[in-house]
């Protein structure tokens, strides 16, 4: 079991990283959010891996699950959403101001520049439409 | 509890405190900030008189209080004999400058601005010289740096005002904090920051290894205060001040400061031969550069403020002597280079005010103009020369006699003599300049002004010192005696060694070598033309300036070139960084790691359907990242994803994280689908496949490193510290829920953080979309209309069916949440579902005519509560968040428990339900007036 969750939060976060690394602020946002679920489960698997046993004291169990790490990552998950919320919203005020959602603000490497055009052009058909 | 026991503190904040009302005032009338800055000054020193009778006694007066006494950092001040001297120099002396300057200043100047500086100035040097803690002592030195740095840059709009602040504040400043670095060395070695343990542990530290640095770093400190060689040159830059700043800072008080350092660590750090070689080689070479280069000034202050070196240096080299002699010599003449320089200062400024120049080649023949003042001029510039019946007379003789019996231990046993000598030769010429070139000479050429006398109140406070050097000349134990030898005794820590102040001591060497430099001195004024083309030809230029913005120019261009190798401007390669530096480093810790990478605990065995959901939630990470592309798409996997790590939570017994994880899920999901309506749909491709593969790479390397460190954990036996939690959670904390018990109670505070930053990320969101427009996009992904009903009947009808169930749950789930897995965060999130699901399905503006309610007021009344039950706790003596709880019977319902973390609890689900939904209505809003202005602009 050990090895599928280490295998979990593996992908994740490789995904999650890979995401955080792209050039538009959505990809980027979304492998925030997996990072912040591969992050939480890591945090989480510190208290180790236990099925079927209390969390809530009761006088007829026998163990009970570790609760620090519960306590810890239930307010991470609720912190993560509102980074999450952040964000996404500073990426609309970016690309509302500068009118595009490259992390940077603006078009760089010769690759992207085609898509620029392409982008530009979309925009701006956009505009006369609307 | 009397004033004695706490007017030292009192009287070194007085002036903090005051400064604001200061600068406050003068906006009624432009004089009342003087008038402030005056009775201040005048209440510290009536609070600080009460205690002198103790100090003329021979008593020292310590007042403290214990602060952070682990780190030995107390609030301790300390009153003796030479504290004495220096806050009574340094107030009296400001008395008369705030006189002064509020003639000074034009009406153009902030007087305001210029008083609350002079005080806060007043109190970080009054803290200094009244300080027992020597940390706190440091943070009033600093704060000299602060406060002069304000004073020199007054005149904000001249450029050489602002450099020359600037290096001020980068010298004296670096100099703080090899200081704090003495400091501490000290405190270590002695093992308490408490000036009267440092000072009696003379031996202790003079024997330790760490003696050297120490010495280094608290002369560092003291040297570039004072202004020593070879940081001297940061002092004359420093007069592109007001006058009044130069004659109080660099006279009497700030450059005094590093003197005052050596005077209190004298009986410390004295005594050794390093002592000796660092403090005296620095002193005499100040005192000889500094008296040379003050002659070829043509500037007014230019050359007081090179004088003002050389007298410092003199002063400092009487500390490198090292005997008790000395240190009343250097006591003696720090009060007077206070009275003479301070008044010579302000006769420069009277003549820059009257005549608009300060530049000695045009300032001619004064005398016939301003008579008064040339005589005040006349008599402060002959106490600095050194010509008897004056004060500076008194303490030179002293130091010649100094001077002669330190050399009888050297061998080259006319070095020391000679060199005084050649220092004074230069000093009474420069002062013969002073007088001659500017009094006399001709008559003035093109001067901006006609010169005249100032006006009467402006030449009070030159009276009053120009006196003062009088008195003191012609009968010095009168006056200085008593405080004299107070503070040479404090000083030392020892009885103070007789002394006599007197004018006449016979036809001896000191007398003898007066005589020599004002022989030579007239000498070499008479062929100063000759000695100024020299100059000119051979050494102009030389300037310590010229290093130090060398210096400064290649840091910042080596700053500069190190930022933009990392910060090319682009997130990218920062984040490529960050991640890339953190696998480095976890790398380079792995292998500093002896035992195996993995432990020996027993694995448990995968069953079929955990091996079949973790598969789904790796295809589901594996599609968001590679079909990005679509957004929509990676939006829905990115989905499952949460949906799935919420049911991992439930198969390995965590009830409380699975519900909490639901619920966010269902929120973050409805949040980027709302933010994504104004996103392009598409990211276009990449083509750079160096820069993919090398994403990739990072990305795998970092997957594969936290795979390791997973298993490398897991795979291990440990020790919780759960125990006590789950031990005390039903006793201390009144709930079974350990977890909920954890959030509420044992760890409230952080709870009380965390709804804190969602409350601000909140107000973020709201503040970003305020005012913010964005265009709907015509048509959806696929190209296709938008439907024209976005409200269907169905759902309408079932959310308003399901509304109140949903609450119901809420309150279900936080009630029980202190015994059952449940409570505020997850009440919270579902309530914000029900709420959010109406905005949904029904319209804002349906949703919003039955929900009348501000979410702000929603979020700020819970922070109140939860920050209030901790109030509470403290009101009833206990640390803030204790809890309590108690068992109530009510008819019906029974019994049952109350516990006022329930409260604490109400204040979490407020500010969950006030941010959630106050960020998802602001997007929706925003979403519905872009549909509005659409549908507009397509009729």
């Amino acid at each position: 079991m050990e090895w599928l969750i280490a295998s979990v939060i593996c992908v994740m976060t490789g995904c999650g990283v890979y995401l955080t690394l792209r050039a538009r602020t959505f990809p980027v946002v979304l492998g925030l959010t997996l990072l912040a679920y591969a992050v939480n489960v890591f945090l989480f698997s510190m208290g180790r891996l236990q099925i079927g046993i209390p969390a809530v004291i009761d006088p007829a169990a026998a163990a009970y699950t570790d609760p620090l790490p519960q306590a810890l990552v239930l307010t991470a998950i609720v912190i993560a959403f509102g980074m999450t919320a952040f964000l996404i919203v500073l990426a609309l005020k970016a690309r509302s101001e500068l009118g595009n959602d490259h992390v940077d603000g603006l078009h760089r490497s010769d690759d992207e520049l085609k898509a620029t055009k392409h982008n530009s052009t979309k925009t701006e058909t956009e505009r006369s439409e609307s | 509890m009397s004033l004695l026991s706490f007017n030292l503190p009192l009287a070194a904040f007085l002036p903090f405190a005051a400064a604001p009302i200061a600068a406050w005032a003068t906006r009624y009338n432009r004089l009342a900030s003087a008038w402030v800055a005056g009775l201040t000054t005048l209440l510290t020193l009536a609070i600080l008189f009460p205690s002198m009778h103790a100090i003329f006694a021979g008593e020292t007066i310590i007042q403290q209080w214990s602060w952070l006494p682990d780190i030995g950092f107390n609030i301790a001040f300390r009153l003796d004999g030479l504290a004495l001297l220096f806050a009574l120099l340094i107030l009296l002396i400001g008395l008369l400058i705030i006189f002064y300057a509020r003639y000074y200043l034009s009406a153009k100047d902030s007087m305001g601005r210029f008083y609350a500086y002079m005080l806060m100035f007043m109190g970080s040097m009054l803290g200094i010289v009244l300080s027992e803690n020597l940390l706190q002592l440091v943070v009033f030195w600093e704060l000299t740096s602060i406060t002069s740095f304000l004073l020199i840059s007054y005149w904000q709009h001249r450029q050489d005002a602002r450099q020359g602040a600037r290096m001020a504040l980068a010298i004296t400043g670096a100099g703080g904090l090899a200081l704090l670095g003495g400091v501490l060395l000290l405190g270590h070695i002695v093992g308490s920051y408490e000036l009267t343990q440092v000072l009696a542990s003379g031996d202790l530290i003079r024997g330790h290894d760490l003696y050297l640095p120490t010495l280094l770093l608290i002369l560092l400190g003291v040297f570039t205060k004072s202004a020593q060689f070879p940081f001297h040159f940061w002092l004359p830059h420093a007069m592109a001040a007001p006058t009044p700043v130069s004659a109080y800072l660099h006279s009497a008080t700030m450059v005094k400061a590093g003197i005052f350092l050596l005077a209190r660590f004298f009986p410390a750090l004295s005594g050794t031969p390093e002592w000796s070689w660092l403090v005296g080689t620095a002193g005499m070479l100040t005192l000889l550069i500094g008296a040379y280069v003050a002659l070829f000034k043509h500037d007014l202050k230019g050359l007081l403020a090179y004088s003002t070196l050389s007298h410092l240096g003199l002063i400092t080299l009487l500390f490198g002597f090292g005997s008790q002699m000395a240190l009343v010599a250097a006591i003696f003449h720090i009060i007077n280079h206070a009275t003479f320089k301070g008044s010579l200062f302000m006769v420069a400024g009277i003549i820059d005010h009257e005549s608009g120049s300060r530049d000695m080649r045009k300032l001619n023949g004064l005398f016939k103009m301003m008579p008064h003042t040339a005589m005040l001029a006349m008599i402060a510039a002959a106490a600095m020369a050194g010509v008897p019946l004056l004060n500076g007379f008194l303490s030179k003789e002293m130091f010649f006699e100094q001077a002669i019996s330190a050399s009888d231990t050297t061998l080259a046993a006319w070095t020391i003599p000679a060199l005084v000598t050649l220092a004074a030769i230069f000093s009474v010429a420069y002062s013969l300049r002073f007088i001659h070139d500017v009094f006399f000479n001709g008559e003035p050429i093109d001067l901006p002004k006609t010169p005249h006398e100032p006006p009467r109140f402006m030449k009070i406070p030159v009276d009053i010192l120009v006196v003062l050097c009088l008195i003191v000349g012609v009968a010095p134990m009168l006056l200085i005696g008593p405080i004299l030898s107070v503070a040479v005794a404090a000083s030392l820590q020892a009885p103070a060694p007789e002394f006599s102040l007197a004018i006449w001591h016979g036809f001896n060497l000191p007398l003898m070598m007066s005589f020599i430099a004002l022989v030579l001195g007239v000498a070499v004024y008479t062929v100063r033309h000759r000695l100024f083309a020299w100059h000119d030809r051979c050494l102009h230029g030389i300037e310590g300036k010229a290093v130090f913005d060398w210096l400064q120019w290649k840091t910042i261009r080596f700053a500069k070139k190190v930022t933009d190798y990392f910060d090319q401007t682009t997130l990218q390669p920062s984040v490529s960084w960050v991640i890339g530096g953190a696998l480095v480093l976890s790398i380079i810790t792995f292998f500093q790691f002896n035992s195996p990478l993995f432990g020996d605990r027993t694995l448990m065995e995968a069953d079929v359907i955990t091996i079949l959901m973790a598969l789904t939630l790796i295809v589901a990470s594996l599609l968001t990242a590679v079909l990005h592309h679509q957004r929509l798409t990676s939006l829905i996997s990115i989905g499952v994803v949460g949906l799935v790590v919420a049911l991992g939570f439930v198969k390995f017994s965590a009830p409380d994280l699975a519900l909490t994880q639901l619920s966010v899920e269902v929120v973050t999901i409805v949040l980027l689908l709302l933010a994504l309506f104004f996103l392009p749909q598409h990211t276009p491709q990449e083509r750079s496949y160096i820069r993919l593969s090398r994403d990739g790479i990072i990305s795998i390397s970092a997957a594969v490193a936290v795979f390791l460190l997973t298993m490398a954990v897991l795979s291990r036996e440990y020790s919780s510290i759960a125990n006590f939690f789950i031990e005390n959670a039903k006793p201390g904390g009144g709930g079974t829920n350990v977890v909920n018990v954890i959030l509420v109670d044992f760890r409230g505070f952080d709870t009380l953080g965390e709804i804190v930053v969602l409350a601000l990320a909140g107000l973020g969101v709201f503040a970003m979309l305020e005012g913010l427009k964005l265009a709907a996009p015509a048509k959806d992904v696929e190209g296709l209309e938008w439907s024209h009903d976005p409200h269907p009947p169905i759902m309408q009808t079932l959310t308003r069916l399901l509304f109140p169930l949903m609450l119901m749950v809420a309150v279900y789930i936080f009630l029980r949440g202190h015994n059952l897995p449940g409570g505020g965060f997850i009440a919270g999130l579902i309530a914000s579902v029900a709420l959010i699901s109406q905005y949904l399905a029904n319209g804002i503006d349906w949703t919003n005519d039955r929900l009348r309610t501000d979410m702000h007021r929603i979020m700020w009344l819970g922070l109140l509560i939860a920050s209030g039950t901790g109030v509470v706790s403290m009101l009833l003596g206990y640390p803030f968040l204790t809890s309590a709880f108690t068992y109530l019977n009510w008819p019906v319902v029974g019994k049952f428990e109350v516990a006022s973390a329930i409260a604490f609890d109400l204040g979490v689900f407020l500010v969950v339900v006030g941010a959630t939904v106050m960020i998802l209505v602001e997007l929706g809003k925003l979403s519905h007036a872009a549909h509005f202005i659409n549908v507009e602009d397509i009729k």
